[in-house]
């Protein structure tokens, strides 16, 4: 069969975590085999028989990733009628993805939405009258796959490859009209100014990868930062979330003088709960430390959860603290909604202009995480596509795409420094461009061409 | 009145430089055919620059030459300069461009036309297109003569209700004041053709003797000529050349153009045809670049009999005294006698989507087209085109399949894949960005890539075709050779290597890796390989390039065997994408539009995404399987 290898999280994701990455086409025992450890140094998956179950890790570079169940079938008898291995995974949705990712690292694409479906009808596995039903899962998947990769990429994360594919569009544009009227336009010590361009493209790239906020999110959990004035309940709020007394709680305004963190799981959503000082004007030095660190920590943070006391009226500091933070992704909790309330949801929502989120919760009596968690939900996966598959598996393809492009832009690299000519340089530049395309849905078609004539004077 | 009545097998409409070789590939195949011209002195006339080849349109003459076509023949006769250019880049973007000597190159391929036995040369406009059924059958002319006709391929260029304007000056007339052709598009138009109006231009030209060229830098062709067709004798092309001539505009130029920009025809509005980016008049480069002081000018000869000197960079179509002072304000042209003025012309072309990649029409069997005609512009590209409609029109008559090259074989099929698959608002232009390949696609190797296929069309001879497969196999021998032979590090090597500032080798390698280091070539590793065999200068240069960038070659041959796969996988012509329920409506829209080929074709059609070709795939294969 001509197909390659193709990998997904084949199953909804509940925060149980239990779930299937499939794995079908010619490599898919090999690719298995490299990150498969038997229990009890048993034999390898490709010398077993087919409709076999196997127990054992997932192991990558030396590190557990999780127990797992593999289901081998061999082609023709599986749903797609190519080698199939089935890895059931029960350590998590964190797990999960990156046993998929250990997969994905053995030379296994991502599966493009459908594809399993796709593929078992093509082989003759899916009888011929249901090409109709098959080819609207395709279409119904794939609408979904876009629609939650649009809404995976944040502003920021779109702009920023935008950004990169007009740097890099350019210096193709300068190659590629030199090229087309080389008596007009010089590429003289082109590489030597280039170099350092794609270097940084390059950097910019391995920025993304690494800390690619859905990424990041998935693999260390939300950065969220718990804010507000001194004594509103900020670290009962982290202890409840915690399930144990990690915070020293008082009545005495500013007891928590540094930063505390905790990993914090909420309905299946990881958080990574920082507790800071209370921020006010202070003398004490410590504390006044303690609130630096405080703001600081702000400003890194995916979300924000301000703390109000209800007891008390919203302060010009609250609203001070508040603008200071634009741009941030902020809910408001009123605290202390056990006991009589000065200000309620409400008149609060009123005050900031309805803004933010705002929820009544009872740190002490614990009531109101619920509506928490759902929002937070909603604010990070919108909603409904919450623990889909295909959060994940776009996910995957994303950042394999920008795996690609920082690839090509390593063999741009190399071709400046074996002094190839530097048509050379525009090929894989071009390949950069297209993988990043492929990210926000752009394909080049005549991009480079506008982008010559738009920025070159060309022509006789 | 009884009226003139022939048979005839295919009507060629229009001698440009389409014309001429679907006239000829045409009459090759063994088709009577007929060429319409409205002027016979006017065939393969080259109304604007006085060049052949050029960046990536080196590339399509060569490749026209090893299908069996005659524009490298032809300018290899007639140039007067030579140029490869981008020498200091890679070999995939080296590109032959000559200079060509005008009158003598229109008379040398007129002379080709004339003595092709099947070809008949008539001096007469077509006004009117016959058909039965959506068959072509004839064609009629002004005087009321029939033609009746199996095929027909449409190459009027820029003459369809022509129209050229300069300043507040237009006529009605085709390029150069010949004659327009006013008929033909209503008869196009009623047989439901959409067509287009683009505009292009051409600069002024200058008489020789008022130019100072002491204030100019002279520029000298090529040392050693490469002559652009495989058949020619590299030895039979080194010849005197003529020199062409560079200067600059100035602040002055620009000021005059500005100051009289509201007299532009393009500016004004009476110019509403669309017109091309690459090459943009000189009006419009200083309108649009504000930023730049000055812009190069070429002055060119127009051939060895005349004193006319094209002006390369300033074509404009502002008014004749406006025109005057301008050129006058570069350095050596103070007084500068035009001969010719600048102008821009207006032209009816068609939207070249209603084209199979066979360049036959979808709704007209038997009717083709190409050049300037279909949207494109150019001397080179519409030959390439030409000699494909001429092939394909025989084909048609012959009942074969047509030939269609893709855009991992030819730059010819990247042109025409292009011009029958994407939306194209302006004259389209070849350029070495469009194709994908380029690193397979070179000029050095046209001969190895398509001779073969013009062997098998009927147009290349046995003997061209055994030569080619004698000097494949050269090739092939050769780098086996380099890849085993081992050097060593002896004192004659290592001296060698030193004198060449290569690193001097610790252990034996082979003589294909010496030839990959960057500051060593085949050619320059002779003295250290005793055992090398004589071939000729071009099967050295396959070597080295094999062998030299061979990571690369890899890498791109890995890509076409993607891209061959979804191309392989064809549409029937009378496909009912109604039948398709999942279709998202927009790619339905368009498909249907523009009814590709092949679903590698549809996938390049704007609106058509991965998810849509899937579902095609998966119902080709149902319905395939049902009958």
């Amino acid at each position: 069969m001509e197909h390659d290898t193709i990998a997904a999280i084949s199953t909804g994701m509940t925060p149980s975590g239990i779930g299937i990455v499939r794995v079908s086409g010619p490599k898919a025992i090999e690719a298995a085999d490299r990150i498969y450890r038997p229990k009890d140094k048993k034999k390898k998956l490709a010398d077993q028989p087919s409709h076999t179950v196997h127990y054992g890790y997932i192991e990558e570079k030396g590190e557990i990733l999780d127990e797992v169940l593999i289901t081998l079938f061999r082609a023709p008898r599986s749903f797609t009628a190519e080698d199939t291995v089935e890895i059931n995974c029960h350590g998590g949705v964190y797990a999960l993805k990156r046993v998929l990712e250990a997969v994905l690292d053995q030379g296994v694409r991502p599966a493009d939405p459908g594809e399993f479906t796709k593929r078992a009808f093509l082989n003759g596995r899916i009888d011929l009258s249901r090409a109709e039903a098959v080819m609207d899962v395709i279409q119904s998947q794939n609408e979904y796959a876009l629609k939650s990769s649009v809404g995976q990429l944040r502003g920021s994360v779109y702009k920023k490859i935008e950004a990169l594919r007009k740097k890099i569009v350019f210096q193709i544009a300068k190659i590629e009209a030199s090229l087309d009227d080389p008596e007009h336009l010089g590429l003289e010590g082109y590489g030597s100014v280039l170099l350092p361009v794609v270097k940084e493209i390059k950097e910019e790239i391995g920025r993304l990868i690494h800390s690619s906020e859905d990424g990041r999110i998935f693999k260390e959990g939300i950065r969220t930062v718990i804010l507000g004035k001194p004594n509103v309940g900020k670290s009962s709020l982290l202890n409840l979330l915690a399930g144990e007394e990690r915070a020293i709680v008082t009545e005495i305004a500013g007891t928590t003088r540094d930063v505390l963190e905790e990993t914090v799981s909420l309905g299946g959503i990881t958080l990574q709960v920082l507790d800071t000082a209370g921020i006010r004007d202070t003398a004490d030095k410590i504390e006044k430390i303690g609130v630096e660190r405080a703001k600081e920590k702000a400003r890194d943070a995916d979300l924000i959860l301000y703390v109000v006391d209800g007891t008390l009226p919203f302060s010009r500091e609250d609203r001070e603290i508040l603008e200071s933070l634009q741009e941030k992704r902020i809910i408001l909790l009123l605290n202390k909604s056990d006991l009589e309330q000065k200000v309620g949801e409400e008149a609060l929502k009123e005050i900031t202009h309805g803004k933010y989120p705002v929820f009544s919760v009872s740190a002490k009596e614990n009531t109101g995480m619920d509506l928490l968690e759902e929002e937070i939900k909603h604010l990070f996966f919108q909603g409904e596509l919450t623990f889909n598959n295909q959060v994940y598996i776009t996910n995957a393809r994303q950042k394999r795409l920008l795996g690609e492009a920082a690839e090509s832009l390593d063999k741009v690299m190399e071709s400046i420094e074996m002094d190839m000519p530097e048509d050379f340089y525009s090929i894989d530049l071009t390949g950069a461009y297209e993988s990043l395309g492929k990210i926000i849905g752009e394909a080049s078609g005549e991009d480079v061409i506008n982008e010559i004539f738009g920025s070159f004077c060309m022509g006789k | 009145m009884s009226k003139v009545e022939e048979w005839i097998d295919a009507a060629v409409i229009g001698a440009g430089h389409a014309g001429c070789e679907a006239a000829l590939a045409c009459a090759r195949l063994g088709m009577n055919t007929v060429l319409f011209t409205v002027s016979v002195d006017s065939i393969a006339l080259m109304p604007c620059n006085p060049n052949i080849g050029g960046s990536s349109k080196g590339h399509l003459v060569r490749e026209v030459d090893a299908l069996g076509g005659e524009m490298g023949k032809v300018i290899d006769r007639t140039f007067i300069q030579s140029k490869m250019l981008n020498q200091s880049k890679g070999p995939a973007v080296h590109s032959l461009r000559a200079q060509a000597d005008k009158a003598e190159y229109s008379r040398a391929m007129r002379q080709v036309l004339e003595s092709e036995k099947n070809l008949h040369i008539r001096q007469m406009e077509v006004t009117e297109l016959l058909t039965e059924e959506g068959r072509i059958t004839g064609v009629k002319t002004y005087s009321g003569a029939v033609y009746h006709c199996k095929a027909c391929i449409l190459c009027t260029g820029t003459y369809l209700k022509a129209r050229c304007i300069y300043g507040e000056v237009s006529s009605d007339t085709g390029p150069n004041g010949l004659q327009a052709a006013n008929y033909l598009t209503d008869s196009l138009k009623s047989l439901g053709i959409r067509m287009y109006r683009f505009k292009t231009g051409t600069p002024a030209r200058i008489d020789r003797k008022s130019i100072d060229f002491s204030k100019m830098e002279e520029q000298k062709g090529d040392e050693r000529v490469v002559p652009f067709s495989f058949t020619t004798d590299p030895e039979s092309v080194q010849i005197p050349q003529v020199s062409c001539w560079l200067t600059y505009t100035n602040e002055e130029t620009h000021r005059i153009i500005r100051d009289n920009i509201d007299r532009s025809p393009l500016y004004s509005g009476m110019i509403k045809g669309t017109g091309p980016r690459y090459c943009p008049s000189i009006e419009d480069k200083v309108m649009k670049f504000a930023d730049k002081n000055r812009h190069q000018v070429f002055l060119e000869p127009e051939g060895l009999y005349t004193n006319e000197m094209y002006v390369g960079g300033m074509s404009s179509s502002l008014p004749e005294d406006v025109q005057i002072a301008m050129y006058r304000t570069v350095p050596g042209l103070e007084h500068a006698q035009i001969v010719r003025n600048a102008y821009a012309i207006e032209y009816d072309c068609i939207d070249a989507r209603q084209l199979y990649p066979s360049l036959e029409f979808k709704e007209i069997q038997g009717l083709f087209s190409a050049g300037q005609f279909n949207g494109s512009s150019g001397y080179e590209e519409a030959a390439a085109q030409g000699l494909i409609a001429g092939i394909n029109a025989a084909r048609k008559i012959q009942g074969k399949e047509p030939l269609i090259l893709d855009r991992s074989q030819a730059y010819i099929g990247v042109l025409i894949d292009d011009l029958v698959t994407k939306e194209n608002h302006e004259p389209y232009r070849m350029m070495t960005s469009r194709a994908e390949y380029r690193l397979l696609l070179r000029q050095d190797n046209a001969d190895l890539r398509l001779t073969k296929i013009g062997y098998e069309v009927g147009l290349i001879s046995q003997e061209r075709y055994e030569k080619l497969l004698k000097k494949e196999e050269t090739i092939q021998r050769e780098i086996e050779r380099a890849e085993h032979t081992h050097i060593s590090g002896k004192k004659e090597v290592q001296e060698f290597l030193e004198k060449k500032n290569s690193t001097p080798l610790k252990s034996a390698v082979t003589l294909a890796e010496l030839i990959r280091r960057p500051e060593l070539s085949y050619e320059e590793t002779a003295p250290i390989d005793p055992q090398r065999p004589q071939i000729s200068r071009e099967e050295g240069e396959q070597v080295n390039i094999t062998i030299k960038y061979q990571g690369y070659l890899e890498r791109q041959k890995i890509q076409v065997e993607q891209f061959k796969k979804i191309e392989k996988k064809k549409i029937p012509e009378n496909f009912d994408y109604d039948q398709v329920p999942s279709l998202r409506i927009e790619a339905r829209q368009k498909l249907k539009e523009y009814r590709p080929l092949s679903l590698g074709q549809a996938s390049r059609i704007a609106g058509v995404s991965p998810a849509d070709i899937s579902v095609l795939l998966v119902f080709l294969k149902s319905a395939g399987a049902k009958n």
